[in-house]
């Protein structure tokens, strides 16, 4: 029998039929959906008279437009971003999908709420108008983000029509030093790579470094695959993954018997020894230092202890891309990368807004004050992150240094919400992106994990989390 | 979908490498629920000025530019969100085809174009285009000679042609399937109801969490 990695066995069965024209139609177990993607699909529908397929097999939420202030969050103002969401919310009600509203204890993002909800689960084919639906990978899931049309095509038929991409194994061996997390990992292979280097491939993250990560330390490296250009990244589910999987609040997730035998399957999906990939890339996980983006390009990153760099000196950039990016960042070569002051942290997103990043950051700033020139602001991936980090108390130590303690969304990570930065206000960001005016126009982003944020909170600029007590 | 088999139209050139989906269309313009009317917000933080008219130092503002419906840009065009906005921008704009390099690097050859954008661009009826580096920079460098530069496209003979005196062409390799589906306009969800029987046929076998 044919040897086959985690990514063949999952395609595999989900192939409805191979088409004349050689593309596959391939079936899709869960569809999410949120207000920005989907109105014109849903348009789409009523225009052709086609109705949803499997109205049970999509969940729904809104989380691109929400604002994340208590007094703005139920009445959003913006009339544009009102009627969006209030869109999203006549289609669900239309087409009989499941809504987790702003008025749900379930709202958030998109996905942050699937697995938390259980409705993310190994070996299903997954799918979301929304790039970072990579990030579901982590539970050993074909996850990944499509265009409107698509999303009306899968309502339509709960198929899409694709070309088999390639597969890239990404090996992590050897071990994290301490303070240093997925985040970083992610962030050095981008800077490897390239944000193109990952295009027309699934990556699977393999090796000790990543078995040895928790389940939303591994969503946080599936996220950003597609910063490396792949659609999607997945991980082998093992231990971890069925330990979160159990774990009793999780309401789509098989339990009892149904678990048992779910898990037998689920032992069934990692690669075989021998597969075979069409790339492989290792990487020493103990050389990586924690990474801070210098650019307008989640490849423009470096090592914290690292400066600005000249252009004309960064591998897969041209002089110019980096003399444009610098200049749009306000930064000279040379200049150490921890001297670099901030305004804004910004601690949430798809990425790193989960209970475990509230949790490392509360940890690292408990009893103190946040530096008194930056703003922070700290932004639950939803609202059951919430409520568990105030079960804990985690609010307070938040509110305590100062931060701005808010209600779930995307929030600054794409500021199509009241959540923006002003021109020239420079930010510590623990999101996905820092394309130029991503989080504002003339804003100026710099990638980092949690635990960079934190410590650059209480500093007002970067400092070496490793050396940093 | 209108069906793509040759066009013929003025090249405009935006010389940046990696230019991402928020560019093409900023987050404010996303909050539309309708498919029209995203071609004025095309490239607008770079577009126009904070008087809110276009900055004559962006590139496609150069009046040899206005009508232009063939783009020539750098390599990884499109990358960043799956937003299809980003094609609808393009395409309202009057733009009918992309072109861009592919790139060698660590002996891996990188694509011209983000892979969930050149999808998007498929169901839009925009042919993107791959072209070497050094065919690219030729175009670039001709555009700069030649301002207004026309160029055909020919989807059907997979070749560009740059309407100078002395024709220059450049072949192009397409996926046959994208080949098929912009020279015939191809509405995807119909055909693939054509298969509804196979559908339920799978559904009914398919145990998602279970082994077949």
């Amino acid at each position: 029998m044919a040897t086959k990695t985690l990514f063949d066995k999952i395609w595999d069965r989900h192939v409805v039929k191979v088409m004349p024209d050689g593309t596959t139609l391939l079936y899709i177990d869960r569809h999410l959906v949120h207000e920005v993607t989907s109105p014109q699909a849903f348009e789409g529908l009523r225009l052709t008279k086609r109705g949803v397929r499997r109205p049970d097999l999509s969940f729904a939420t809104m989380d691109h437009n929400v604002p994340t202030t208590t007094e703005d969050r139920m009445v959003i103002r913006d009339p544009i971003s009102a009627a969006q969401v209030e869109a999203l919310k006549q289609n669900c009600k239309d087409f009989g999908i499941t809504l987790y509203g702003l008025d749900s204890v379930h709202q958030g993002i998109v996905h942050i709420i699937g697995p938390e909800m259980g409705i993310t689960l190994p070996g299903l084919t997954m799918v979301c108008g929304d790039s970072h639906t990579s990030t579901h990978g982590a539970f050993g899931t074909l996850a990944f983000g499509i265009g409107t049309s698509e999303v009306e095509h899968v309502l339509a038929t709960q198929t899409l029509r694709q070309q088999k991409p390639k597969t890239f194994k990404v090996d992590f061996t050897g071990q994290l030093k301490p303070g240093v997390t997925s985040k970083d990992m992610v962030l050095k292979l981008i800077g490897i790579i390239g944000t193109a280097g990952g295009t027309g491939y699934v990556i699977e993250y393999a090796g000790e470094a990543v078995r040895a990560l928790s389940m939303e330390a591994r969503m946080t490296i599936c996220n950003m695959s597609i910063e490396g250009g792949a659609r999607a990244g997945m991980i082998a589910p093992d231990a971890t993954t069925y330990e979160y999987i159990a774990a009793s609040d999780r309401p789509f997730a098989p339990k009892g018997e149904a678990f048992d035998r779910a898990v037998e399957f689920w032992k069934t999906l990692p690669s075989d020894p021998d597969a075979t990939f069409d790339r492989v890339l290792e990487i020493k996980a103990g050389d990586i230092a924690p990474q801070v983006t210098w650019g307008t390009s989640p490849g423009m990153v470096t090592d914290v202890t690292a400066r600005v760099p000249d252009p004309g000196s960064v591998p897969g950039y041209s002089r110019r891309d980096v003399e444009q990016a610098l200049a749009y960042m306000g930064l000279t070569p040379g200049t150490p990368m921890t001297d670099i002051p901030l305004d804004t942290i910004f601690i949430g997103s798809c990425t790193n807004a989960r209970i475990e990043d509230l949790r490392r950051v509360a940890k690292l700033v408990k009893g103190r004050r946040k530096a008194d020139h930056v703003r922070v602001i700290v932004v639950p991936g939803s609202q059951q992150v919430r409520k568990q980090a105030e079960a804990e108390g985690i609010d307070r130590i938040f509110n305590d240094m100062g931060a701005e303690w808010r209600h779930s969304g995307c929030s600054m990570c794409l500021g199509m919400n009241p959540d923006q930065l002003k021109p020239g206000e420079r930010c510590a960001s623990t999101s996905n992106r820092n394309f130029e005016g991503r989080q504002g126009k003339g804003g100026r982003t710099h990638l980092v994990s949690p635990e960079m944020a934190a410590a650059a909170a209480i500093e007002g600029r970067f400092v070496d989390i490793r050396h940093w007590s | 979908m209108e069906p793509f088999t040759i066009h013929r139209g003025i090249i405009g050139t935006l010389d940046r490498a990696n230019v991402d989906t928020d560019q093409i269309i900023p987050k404010q313009f996303l909050k539309s629920i309708k498919r029209t009317g995203f071609g004025e917000s095309l490239f607008f933080d770079w577009r126009y000025g904070a008087d809110g008219k276009p900055d004559p130092a962006f590139e496609l503002n150069d009046p040899a530019f206005a009508g232009a419906s063939v783009l020539v840009t750098r390599n990884n065009f499109g990358c960043g969100s799956s937003r299809e906005h980003a094609v609808w921008a393009i395409a309202q704009y009057g733009f009918r085809a992309i072109i861009a390099p592919r790139v060698e690097r660590d002996q891996v050859r990188v694509p011209a174009f983000a892979d969930i954008f050149a999808n998007n661009c498929v169901k839009n009826g925009v042919l993107t285009v791959e072209l070497s580096e050094a065919e690219v920079e030729e175009i670039f460098q001709m555009v700069r000679r030649f301002k207004g530069l026309q160029a055909t496209v020919h989807l059907l003979e997979q070749r560009v042609t740059l309407h100078v005196d002395e024709e220059v062409s450049f072949h192009f390799d397409i996926d046959p399937v994208v080949k098929d589906h912009l020279a015939r306009g191809l509405d995807d969800i119909a055909l693939t109801l054509e298969s509804e029987e196979a559908i339920t046929q799978f559904e009914t076998s398919h145990n998602e969490q279970m082994p077949a």
